[in-house]
């Protein structure tokens, strides 16, 4: 696919769209459809739409294999963190009226950077399984 | 620190995993999980002596207080069944390192031990958890990475149990779920307390009972109840050893909690089992799986496969003392959790190392010859196990047959005493086929050689076993424990 | 006809229901049964979303002027259940590509008759 112009040029031309777009649903899940889950898909989708167009290998240049492992596991982190920073202030795991001195920016706070965690997590995700599935050796495969 | 426990009880390993995952390193992965497994019972072990001074303890997430909020919850029930998941996993963290080293390649083995965490912290979860919904989350979350182990095992069968189990499992999660959302829509509620006292209050009874027929066949499918069962045997026998041995001891008794904490302590009992005949059901099924699985279990080869039935027969026992709905019954089959949960634990550890020596990935009963030679202590420790197994007085499983034929006797079902009897009968068959094939057939081929287990499987093996003869005589802990829960329960106090 | 038109939604949710429930017992082909489970489980979305609009209820944020919201919370439940649904299908499948490179085929039976 990376022979045909319309192609190549179109996708150059709308990744950072994409990208732009994932950041801004990442931001906006509290206020509007979104959040972690979604933009993480979006995320994944940019470099997924990269990595068909102009060859697996290109994409693993753009999120090599153990990038992809480590955003699995630091999303996770970074949930569990905040939940740990809740207790480590006073409150309880995942508590985020301590989070600040206002508890309504702690909430705002606390959601931020749970979705952060979100996000990082399932766009690992997504890329894994896309890298898994399409890594398999094609000559097994009948038509 | 101290009030953080319920937290810190399923954080930790949930913490764990991805450390595990970041790490990369075999080593690395084994210590972090057994110290995982091991701080998580002495969580569970302060939680539970906090719960039998100061009655139940109740712990906010995010301190929004219940029942807007998730709530964890610690009562007798809970804290009981806390306990055995994290003694089983402290058992079998340790001697996983020799056992898994000689079944799964090696750079799989980091993703065994983060999928184990994942899988202690789901069962940690779906126990100490107060809120309908969180138990589906920590249920998938558990059965997810249980998916995954039962897949890494060395046979490609194993995929195909896995598969197998997906399948099965995944419709009992969402019958689970479609439960719950039909209890959501009559209560409005999802916290199991609050939806209990709302509960009393509806007027159309139609969509609760579908609700409990729902989630009855959901959990069902989780806890294997007879007829749907089909996924154990595969998934034990084709899984890695020391897999078999957690799941064995700990993946339907928690699912048993989930239906006990239902039944009992969210539907209310006496309205709902007289308006569908549920206890009538529980004994018919029971008495099936009792029979029928010790029966298949009598005629297999393949010893884990037959152990494997077996654990389908003692999850009938559970759900006889369900179905008889009395408290000598309910005691029995709290009891009985954690009694068989340590009886098949210590013998599917000691199958593990069976087939680490042997070096085959499959122990048929013929492969057994001699054991008793090759491997005296293992065989002794089979041998002990499986009188726990049978129920012989002066071991667990004699302990909580005891208290359900009590509790039939107090019905006046004397044929459901009958079935225990006959059922233990066929059991004494099927564990003397596995001790007359250890100590008298003589080996084939050479003599043997002495080669015992490893140290470390050794210990963990006969610990278990010692704890099967501990809880058959010093009851004090186990029945007790469960007596409280028993009460609980059917008091429909919180 | 109320009967029918005043509980569209719940229709729609048990169709869905039993006809995943059907392509999982019935079908051979292991990916149609991963299939049927993901129909499955979009019936039970339903089922948690649609009565959580209420008629004549606004968006649930708080205003003046307004008595009845909707309820947001199923909508949260169901992103949970939508990944966890998201997570199964792609263990199905990823256990899918492996039996096909262990035994050579996905219909069950032919996997079912092979010896190991």
């Amino acid at each position: 696919m990376k022979d045909d112009i319309i192609l190549r040029v179109v996708a150059k031309l709308l990744m950072p769209f994409m990208l732009v777009f994932a950041l801004y649903v990442q931001f906006h899940g509290d206020y509007g459809p979104g959040g972690g889950f979604q933009a993480g898909v979006i995320a994944a989708a940019a470099i997924i739409f990269y990595a068909i167009i102009f060859g697996l290998a290109a994409g693993q240049v753009l999120a090599p294999d153990w990038l992809v492992e480590t955003m699995l596991a630091a999303g996770v982190l970074l949930y569990a963190g905040v939940g740990l920073a809740g207790i480590a202030l006073g409150g309880n795991y995942l508590d985020y009226f301590v989070l600040d001195a206002d508890s309504v920016t702690g909430q705002h706070r606390g959601i931020f950077w749970v979705e952060a965690g979100v996000g990082c997590t399932v766009a690992g995700v997504m890329l894994k399984l896309f890298y898994m599935f399409a890594g398999r050796s094609r000559d097994a495969e009948d038509a | 620190m101290l009030e953080h426990l319920p937290a810190l009880q399923v954080v930790l390993p949930l913490v764990a995993a991805p450390l595990i995952v970041l790490a990369r390193h075999r080593g690395f992965a084994w210590l972090a999980t057994t110290a995982v497994s091991y701080l998580c019972l002495v969580i569970a072990i302060l939680l539970a002596s906090r719960v039998m001074e100061g009655g139940a303890v109740s712990y906010a997430i995010g301190n929004w207080p219940p029942p807007w909020g998730i709530e964890y919850r610690v009562d007798a029930l809970s804290s009981f069944v806390l306990v055995l998941v994290a003694l089983t996993a402290s058992f079998v963290a340790p001697y996983a390192h020799r056992s898994i080293a000689a079944e799964v390649p090696a750079e799989r083995h980091y993703i065994l031990y983060a999928m184990y965490c994942l899988c202690l912290a789901g069962l940690l979860g779906i126990t100490i958890t107060g809120d309908a919904f969180n138990v589906f989350v920590f249920l998938e979350i558990s059965s997810l990475a249980m998916y995954v182990l039962i897949a890494l095992g060395k046979r490609r069968k194993a995929l195909v149990a896995a598969y197998q189990y997906m399948l099965m499992g995944t419709v009992g999660a969402t019958f689970y779920v479609i439960g719950v959302g039909l209890l959501y829509l009559m209560t409005g509620t999802l916290n199991l307390a609050d939806m209990a006292e709302r509960l009393r209050a509806v007027e159309d009874v139609r969509p609760v009972l579908a609700a409990l027929a729902f989630i009855t066949v959901g959990i069902g499918l989780k806890l294997a109840l007879f007829p749907l069962h089909q996924w154990l045997p595969n998934a034990y026998a084709y899984a890695p050893s020391m897999v078999t041995a957690f799941l064995a001891a700990t993946a339907t008794k928690v699912s048993v909690y989930v239906l006990l904490r239902f039944y009992f302590g969210v539907f209310d009992p006496s309205a709902l089992f007289e308006r569908l005949p549920m206890r009538e059901v529980f004994i018919a099924l029971s008495v099936a799986a009792m029979l029928s699985a010790s029966l298949v279990a009598f005629y297999e080869q393949d010893v884990k496969r037959l152990f494997a039935w077996s654990s389908v027969a003692q999850i009938g026992y559970i759900t006889l003392g369900i179905g008889l709905d009395n408290q000598a019954s309910l005691t029995g089959s709290i009891t009985h959790l954690l009694n068989h949960g340590v009886t098949k634990g210590a013998i599917f550890v000691l199958l593990g190392a069976v087939a680490l020596r042997s070096g085959a990935i499959s122990v048929s009963v013929a492969s057994l010859s001699g054991l008793g030679r090759r491997m005296p202590l293992t065989a002794f420790g089979l041998v002990i196990a499986g009188l726990s197994l049978v129920g012989i007085p002066g071991t667990a499983g004699f302990i909580s047959k005891w208290y359900l034929i009590v509790g039939a006797l107090e019905r006046g079902m004397w044929w459901v005493v009958a079935v225990i009897v006959g059922a233990s009968i066929i059991a004494v068959g099927y564990v003397w086929r596995v001790v007359e094939a250890a100590y008298l057939h003589p080996a084939q081929g050479a003599t043997p050689v002495r080669h015992e287990a490893p140290a470390g499987m050794l210990a963990a093996a006969l610990g278990m076993v010692i704890l099967c003869v501990y809880f058959g005589i010093e009851t004090s802990f186990s029945v007790g424990a469960a007596r409280d829960a028993a009460l609980l329960l059917l008091g429909g106090a919180r | 006809m109320s009967a029918i038109t005043g509980h569209f939604s719940y229709w729609v949710t048990v169709f869905l229901m039993v006809a995943g429930l059907y392509i999982i017992i019935s079908r051979t082909n292991l990916l149609k049964k991963l299939i049927g489970l993901a129909i499955l489980q979009t019936s039970v979305y339903l089922l948690y979303i649609a009565p959580g609009k209420l008629i004549g209820g606004t968006a649930p944020i708080i205003a003046d002027g307004f008595s009845s919201y909707s309820n947001p919370l199923p909508h949260v439940l169901i992103l949970t259940a939508i990944v966890v649904g998201v997570a199964t299908l792609a263990l199905g499948l990823a256990l899918v590509v492996r039996i096909r490179e262990a035994y050579g085929t996905i219909e069950e039976d032919e996997i079912l008759g092979q010896e190991d």
